[in-house]
């Protein structure tokens, strides 16, 4: 704790008297070093912060990993399913070698019901590559690649691991470009709701009065309103003929309108046991003005609390978000969320032809799981003094 | 008590009046109104009149008056029972408020008696047997319940049916019960199909109030009392019922506040997955064709329906325990 003390200084004397070497000898270990010790006992929470990093490196990395395009329709494959997937095949002198392949359509129909039906063909194998140069994709925006993580040779053959949409689309790539949208609307919309949270919750606890009398009524007010029909209503107000980007920022705000709350509520709380703190007075005391007090003695004793309350509350976000799009009030198609493509599995018709539309919902259960798990265990890790097991 | 319950009431009033801002507030976000667009629909079908009569209709709905004036002339109106006129169902609000308010309150009681009949029984069990196999059951149920989102369980029970019985779920009654009497047979029709949407919402809402009931529980279970019960050779179901539980309980029934929101939307996303005769569907639609006053009504009513609920189990918890009604604990 000196240390820090020493280097809010800008004196050269810290040159002289350099800090020891950051061994990790107990008694000495920074706040963070002690969080992440406390962190690292939840399983859980670890193997969710695996989990999520691998969620968040496919979003970005979307154009890389997805093996179509999730624009491109296919009308020969309409609600195909997913393919076969082998690993290894027969040689030509009858060995195994590891040749991952899937397996081709043939289309049956039905003639009773006179509906067509895709069905693996064993006698097609379509093999599958790494890299091979397949469409052009725009990478972030900014320059263009034509190469992708797997794919097939050829134009004719297609490759639908998790089958196919209504309009002959790849689910698989879909969903890797949906990624991108869902996880980041739940950060972006945690962070407008964290600066208003902090903002809001601060004033209120920091100054209290009538300003926090006021605060606390409205907060009770949005908290005791069902958010979804709230929701529903700013959305369906949006004009039509808004950007793709515009709908975005405009359905992150309005998630982020109502869910400030829960943050402020937290801050506030946080502010108003501080005020009366030693280290306050003393800091008031030695005119400190109000900015400082609370951006480098007050804010500092609570960031991690902040943090775990933040992640606790991306969740919500993202289901917000992905209940918004499946209703058709939020994110529209074109743009990809997971909510959109879970839009097509809303009517039972489709559903009961195409049960692997499901999947994007698998991926919204595992991610929410997984956030809640982390926010858990950093919850219990934020205040690492609190427990000596 | 009196003044308590004066107190909560006038809160209450305070909120509606808020909330009913907050409804005019999106009544009126949709650029251009109704009148507008007529007038468009005048002028494409080739009437050189439009603009004058545009101009006289605006005067006679208030449109050119400040949006407080306009506000304060909806909330008048609201008072007298006039919600409104929706332009797509051709139909006064009302109306199609009071031909759904009945099935849309039931199926909404249905969900939250038996979200708490689970939801009880299953939180006094994982505390008392803790880290039982039932208890492990317990919390995998709850974080089910929290990841999956409503519409998705819906859907997935309604593939599931109809996967395994052939029958397509939807909706509240059968086509021959649909507009028929109430008999025993209606009440049959409306139970093989009300489970699903009350099954969906009470899972959604069992896992916070599991957790909460456990974690309060955990806490009474090793005071003082309860070990003096039990030497004094009190049977274990009885002790645990009479005392803990009841202690266990009232910050349980605080939480109604804020559960009972998240429950209600939750059986709104539901009952638009599932299709039921409620309010619910009525409000999608009419956000969807942008159908405002009607869209406003039922937000500003399905908002006051929460409040009431939250008053009721505010009074309740008051008549529970005195230590809130006196104000010394918050």
């Amino acid at each position: 704790m000196s240390r820090d003390q020493d280097m809010t200084r800008t004196d050269t004397a810290d040159f002289e008297f350099a800090p020891p070497a950051p061994v990790a000898v107990s008694g000495t270990e920074t706040q963070a070093q002690l969080i992440w010790r406390a962190f690292r006992r939840h399983k859980l929470a670890m193997v969710s912060l695996v989990v999520l990093g691998l969620l968040y490196f496919v979003a970005l990395f979307a154009e890389v990993l997805a093996p179509n395009d999730p624009h491109e329709v296919n009308a020969r494959y309409t609600y195909a399913p997913p393919q076969e997937f082998r690993l290894f095949d027969r040689d030509e002198d009858g060995g195994w070698a590891f040749r991952p392949h899937v397996l081709g359509y043939k289309v049956e129909v039905d003639q009773v019901a006179l509906r067509r039906s895709f069905v693996p063909d064993p006698d097609k194998k379509i093999y599958i590559h790494l890299f091979p140069r397949t469409h052009e994709t725009r990478m972030w925006g900014l320059f263009t690649i034509d190469r992708h993580l797997i794919g097939v040779d050829g134009r004719r053959e297609v490759l639908f691991l998790m089958g196919s949409d209504r309009l002959g689309r790849d689910l698989l790539s879909r969903l890797i470009y949906g990624a991108r949208i869902t996880l980041s609307i739940g950060l972006a919309g945690i962070v407008i709701s964290l600066l208003m949270g902090v903002i809001i919750g601060g004033v209120s606890g920091y100054y209290g009065g009538l300003v926090d009398n006021v605060i606390q009524r409205i907060i009770e007010f949005i908290r005791s309103i069902p958010p979804i029909p709230l929701w529903m209503g700013f959305a369906a107000a949006l004009p039509r003929d808004w950007s793709a980007l515009q709908n975005y920022f405009a359905i992150t705000l309005i998630l982020s309108l109502i869910g400030w709350t829960e943050l402020a509520r937290v801050v506030r709380s946080r502010f108003l046991s501080l005020k009366s703190e030693d280290y306050v007075s003393a800091a008031r005391l030695d005119g400190a003005g109000d900015f400082r007090i609370i951006w480098r003695h007050m804010l500092p004793a609570f960031t991690s609390h902040i943090i775990a309350t933040a992640t606790l509350a991306i969740p919500g976000m993202i289901l917000a978000e992905t209940a918004l799009s499946f209703l058709g009030l939020g994110l529209q198609s074109p743009v990809i969320s997971w909510g959109v493509l879970l839009q097509e599995a809303q009517n039972l018709r489709a559903l009961a032809d195409a049960p692997w539309l499901l999947f994007p919902g698998a991926f919204i259960v595992v991610t929410i799981l997984a956030m809640n798990f982390l926010g858990d265990g950093l919850r219990d890790a934020a205040d690492p003094y609190g427990d000596t097991q | 008590m009196l003044q308590f319950i004066a107190n909560r009431i006038l809160t209450m009033i305070g909120m509606t009046l808020m909330l009913s801002f907050v409804c005019f507030f999106i009544i009126q976000l949709p650029p251009g109104d109704v009148i507008s667009a007529y007038a468009a629909e005048l002028a494409a079908a080739g009437d050189s009149s439009g603009g004058q009569m545009e101009e006289m209709l605006r005067e006679r709905y208030g449109l050119n008056q400040p949006f407080v004036v306009q506000y304060l002339k909806w909330l008048r109106n609201l008072l007298v029972g006039d919600l409104g006129y929706s332009f797509n169902l051709s139909k006064p609000v009302s109306e199609i408020i009071e031909s759904r308010i009945g099935i849309s309150l039931l199926v909404e009681m249905l969900a939250i008696t038996v979200l708490w009949a689970i939801a009880v029984p299953i939180g006094i069990y994982s505390a008392v047997r803790r880290y039982s196999v039932g208890d492990m059951f317990a919390t995998v149920f709850g974080f089910i319940g929290l990841a999956v989102p409503n519409f998705l369980l819906a859907l997935l029970i309604m593939y599931l049916v109809y996967v395994f019985t052939g029958t397509a779920v939807e909706g509240l009654f059968s086509a021959e019960y649909a507009n028929a009497r109430w008999s025993l047979g209606r009440i049959l029709d409306f139970l093989s199909h009300v489970w699903i949407p009350v099954v969906v919402i009470a899972t959604g809402g069992a896992a916070p109030i599991i957790r909460v009931l456990r974690a309060n529980l955990l806490d009474e279970l090793n005071k003082p009392y309860v070990v003096t019960a039990r030497a004094k050779g009190m049977k274990e179901s009885r002790l645990i019922m009479r005392y803990p539980v009841r202690v266990a309980m009232i910050p349980l029934v605080a939480t109604v506040g804020w559960v009972l929101p998240t429950i209600i939307s939750s059986s709104i996303v539901t009952a638009i997955v599932l299709n039921l005769p409620t309010l619910s569907p009525i409000l999608l639609r009419s956000l969807l064709s942008q159908d405002m006053h009607l869209a406003g009504a039922l937000i500003l009513f399905m908002g006051i329906l929460t409040l009431v609920g939250t008053l009721v189990s505010d009074l309740l918890l008051a008549w529970i325990d005195p230590r809130i009604r006196t104000g010394m604990a918050t």
